[in-house]
């Protein structure tokens, strides 16, 4: 089932290629190679409003326009899936002012725009992650103030979310947080995976891609170098554990796949799939 | 068998098809054009305008028919659109002294050079539904004209000013920044936050104004003035190296006069609160003047106690497009992170029962 | 008569600005630029590339190419000239100002560290540089000839006041290899 390919004659008439403007492009490149050098600091940049709404992923299209090019291979995940209705909205937008080729095969694509997700298929040196990022402050349930989260990423002062982790332990017996878990990045800085499930974080260490991470509404970008180190933020004895179900997927019966629960009545029936369609799809040889 | 929850292209498009037959309506009644819109739903088209920072009323009125008058989304539809078009520069400050005047009024002073202007407002109307106007009614009577001539209008706040009553706003020749381009920072800057209100959400400035009046926070308002009307809109294309009128537009000013205390460098004074917003609307020109006194109290050594006074909470939210957006977004599928938090409640439960068992 | 910058505009800048971003995600790594254009010299294409695709109005540049370089990045890019200090992109294509007197940005701004982009004699894919840092599996080497006496050492120096810092491309023909800050010579 692979998307069809707008060919580039069909582009969108009356808007530049990948829709932004090139001063706009030039503002976020900028932003982008600034995040590389600096990595999981979040750096601000002037977004623009999109075509789509604030919130549903306009950050990872503003970087995803602006690293576009006529040869990439472009795949858009939502919740791991290609054929979700914000997947299909965001790709359509890339076809129709960008006219350029999509796939749903991760290892095909050259650009992977997702939300929530990380692929289950390796990512390889070469490939862009690019995620869309709701809230790009690690620390905004502790401390709402940008002013003042700004101030603890340059002291590189992360006691609050230290002490925050402690209290789940004390209260729960363990890390309450599921997801977007936060984590460290070389060692430097504290940084939302976005919301990824915990189960995700692993993938982001020392992955051979290039992961960059756009808010559009908080007008900020950040990066993950590929080779570098990203630790979930944990306790020696309370060490960083990623869930999930534990099933077999109902198609494909992998067991080491992130699963979605399905309800398949109201008597209490369940099934579990795999989130990654393309994944799942491949170990079914479709 | 697995059904997919998963909608795809058929999906999206059935949708839009569904949407673009609600909008149209029964189609036994004409077609509503957006030129019908921008002359006589022009309060609607103003404030698209205002909060989709783009002032051109035709396409204004074409984004209220094209969203279905959700006003909101209107001014989004307008937002995108502003930012595909070429950025020639910056316009000169309109100079709102030399407005032609369509309403003026001061709660300050009886009367005043220039006088009381009424205008076209709803003021002194009483809310009596016309049910005649249902229809078509037809053309109203002419409005009587008065045959003054032009009157110079000073500012009220310029007369308290020469006799030291209001603190002066310091000018400055330096360059404001520009909120479209770099976005918010903090501690805030005047100019950026005055930007941020211009195109503002409405209800959002006017619930925080009127807390400023319900204690939270210190305000003591008198509206020195309002006024509305055309003011002239002057461009210097770098090739021409002279100042051209490119055209007018209209605005509504509020300049709201507030008590200041002093201190030890300043004797007590009046200090000013500013509102300005495109087009007609005087509702949040006068929250936004409220608002902005408010946001000066860091800058006047002023306690912050209110939500108005708290410059990142009200520049955060004040952007309509911005919260809906991330309001909405509530609706798209979280399914993935739902599934970690249902394992991750399992499990936690699964420890609080065995707790439970060990105790007892 | 001036010189052209890319043949076109919107597609080379987007491929210039990936091979950018390619070398200083992969630091060390040589990466070329095509097409690059033909700027006056002494600026290479490479560099060249560079500023055509990241430069305009809105960030101050320095270079030591000339006059005749001067007017095709000001032509080309709407840029306006600062001193090194100030720069944001700075054009070495001789001895560049001293690295501890250019723009580190802040602790809280790291951004606002400059990019220094520096022509060298030439680049290959082993040398006596062995490196260390993100985007690095354990350890690549590169080699750069005609590298400023002490910059080094310079760069070294920097080290210590991360996140603030230097950004590093460096240019060859059309071919570049960065450094970003991270990036430690061992």
């Amino acid at each position: 089932m692979n998307i069809p390919v707008n060919p580039v004659a069909e582009q969108l008439a009356g808007y530049n290629f990948a829709y932004l403007d090139e001063a706009t492009k030039r503002m976020i490149r900028r932003a982008i190679l600034k995040a590389v050098a600096v990595p999981g600091h979040q750096v601000p940049f002037g977004a623009r409003e999109m075509p789509l709404p604030y919130g549903w992923g306009t950050g990872g299209i503003q970087v995803t326009a602006s690293i576009l090019g006529p040869r990439d291979v472009l795949k858009v995940i939502d919740q791991g899936a290609d054929d979700t209705t914000n997947a299909v909205s965001i790709r359509r937008f890339f076809g129709r002012v960008a006219g350029v080729r999509t796939t749903d095969r991760t290892r095909e694509a050259t650009i992977v725009q997702t939300r929530h997700r990380i692929p289950e298929t390796a990512l390889r040196e070469g490939q862009v992650l690019v995620y869309q990022v709701p809230m790009p402050e690690p620390l905004f349930r502790l401390e709402p103030r940008v002013s003042e989260t700004t101030r603890l990423h340059a002291l590189g002062d992360y006691g609050l979310m230290q002490v925050r982790l402690y209290e789940d332990i004390v209260k729960h017996g363990e890390v309450a947080t599921a997801y977007n878990h936060p984590v460290m990045v070389n060692a430097r800085y504290l940084m939302s995976p976005s919301p990824i499930p915990s189960f995700d974080n692993p993938k982001m260490h020392m992955n051979p891609a290039l992961q960059l991470f756009g808010a559009g509404r908080e007008k900020r970008i950040y990066a993950v170098p590929p080779y570098t180190a990203v630790q979930s933020l944990d306790f020696e004895d309370h060490p960083f554990r990623p869930i999930r179900a534990p099933h077999a997927c109902a198609l494909c019966n992998s067991t080491e796949s992130y699963l979605d629960e399905v309800i398949t009545d109201d008597q209490g029936g369940r099934m579990f799939v795999c989130s990654d369609t393309d994944y799942c799809a491949e170990r079914r040889g479709e | 068998m697995y059904v997919s929850v998963k909608g795809g292209e058929s999906a999206i498009a059935n949708a839009h098809a569904w949407l673009a037959e609600r909008r149209r309506g029964d189609a036994a009644l004409p077609e509503i054009t957006a030129d019908q819109i921008a002359e006589q739903l022009g309060l609607a088209v103003e404030r698209v305008m205002a909060e989709g920072a783009c002032i051109d009323r035709d396409l204004a009125a074409l984004a209220l028919k094209q969203a279905r008058g959700d006003s909101t989304e209107a001014a989004f539809l307008l937002r995108a659109y502003r930012n595909t078009l070429p950025r020639f520069g910056y316009a000169a400050p309109l100079d709102t002294a030399a407005m032609q005047v369509q309403r003026r009024i001061s709660a300050t002073y009886k009367d005043l050079p220039g006088g009381q202007v009424l205008g076209p407002s709803f003021d002194y109307t009483h809310r009596l539904l016309e049910l005649d106007l249902a229809g078509r009614k037809g053309e109203p009577d002419p409005a009587p004209q008065a045959d003054t001539g032009v009157t110079p209008m000073p500012r009220v706040t310029e007369m308290l000013a020469r006799e030291g009553l209001m603190a002066r706003d310091t000018a400055t020749d330096a360059e404001p920044p520009d909120l479209t381009r770099e976005g918010l920072r903090f501690p805030a800057i005047r100019a950026l936050a005055l930007q941020s209100m211009a195109r503002g959400d409405e209800g959002f400035l006017l619930a925080l104004g009127y807390s400023t009046q319900r204690g939270y926070g210190n305000a003591h308002p008198f509206v020195g003035e309002i006024r509305m009307g055309a003011v002239p809109v002057e461009f210097t294309p770098p090739e021409l190296g002279f100042a051209i009128d490119i055209g007018d537009v209209v605005v509504t000013e509020c300049q709201m006069v507030n008590q200041f205390a002093g201190n030890n460098e300043t004797p007590p004074q009046f200090t000013r609160g500013y509102g300005l917003v495109p087009g007609q609307n005087e509702r949040k020109a006068m929250a936004m003047s409220l608002v902005d006194r408010a946001l000066r109290a860091s800058e006047l050594g002023e306690e912050i106690t209110a939500p108005a006074q708290d410059a990142e909470f009200v520049l955060y939210h004040c952007d309509n497009v911005e919260s809906t957006g991330f309001v909405e977004h509530l609706k798209l599928p979280h399914y993935v992170d739902f599934q970690s938090e249902l394992e991750k409640l399992r499990g936690i439960r699964a420890r609080w029962a065995a707790d439970r068992g060990e105790k007892s | 008569m001036m010189q052209p910058g890319f043949a076109d505009p919107v597609l080379d800048a987007q491929s210039a600005f990936r091979a950018v971003l390619e070398a200083l995600s992969h630091p060390g790594r040589i990466i070329p630029i095509a097409p690059a254009p033909i700027p006056p010299a002494p600026l290479s294409p490479a560099m060249g590339a560079l500023a055509l695709a990241l430069c305009d109005a809105d960030t101050p540049v320095w270079q030591d190419g000339g006059a005749q370089a001067a007017d095709w990045l000001r032509f080309h890019t709407g840029a306006p000239f600062a001193e090194a200090p100030a720069a944001m992109f700075l054009f070495a294509t001789g001895r560049p100002p001293a690295l501890s007197t250019l723009n580190l940005g802040t602790d809280e701004v790291p951004q606002d560290g400059a990019t220094l982009v520096l022509n060298v004699a030439s680049l290959k894919a082993q040398g006596t540089l062995r490196l260390r840092g993100p985007g690095i599996k354990d350890e690549v080497s590169l080699g750069v000839e005609g590298l400023p006496e002490n910059f080094l050492a310079e760069r070294a120096a920097l080290r210590p006041h991360f996140p603030r810092g230097l950004d590093i491309v460096f240019c060859c023909g059309a071919q570049i290899a960065a450094l970003p800050r991270t990036t430690e010579v061992i």
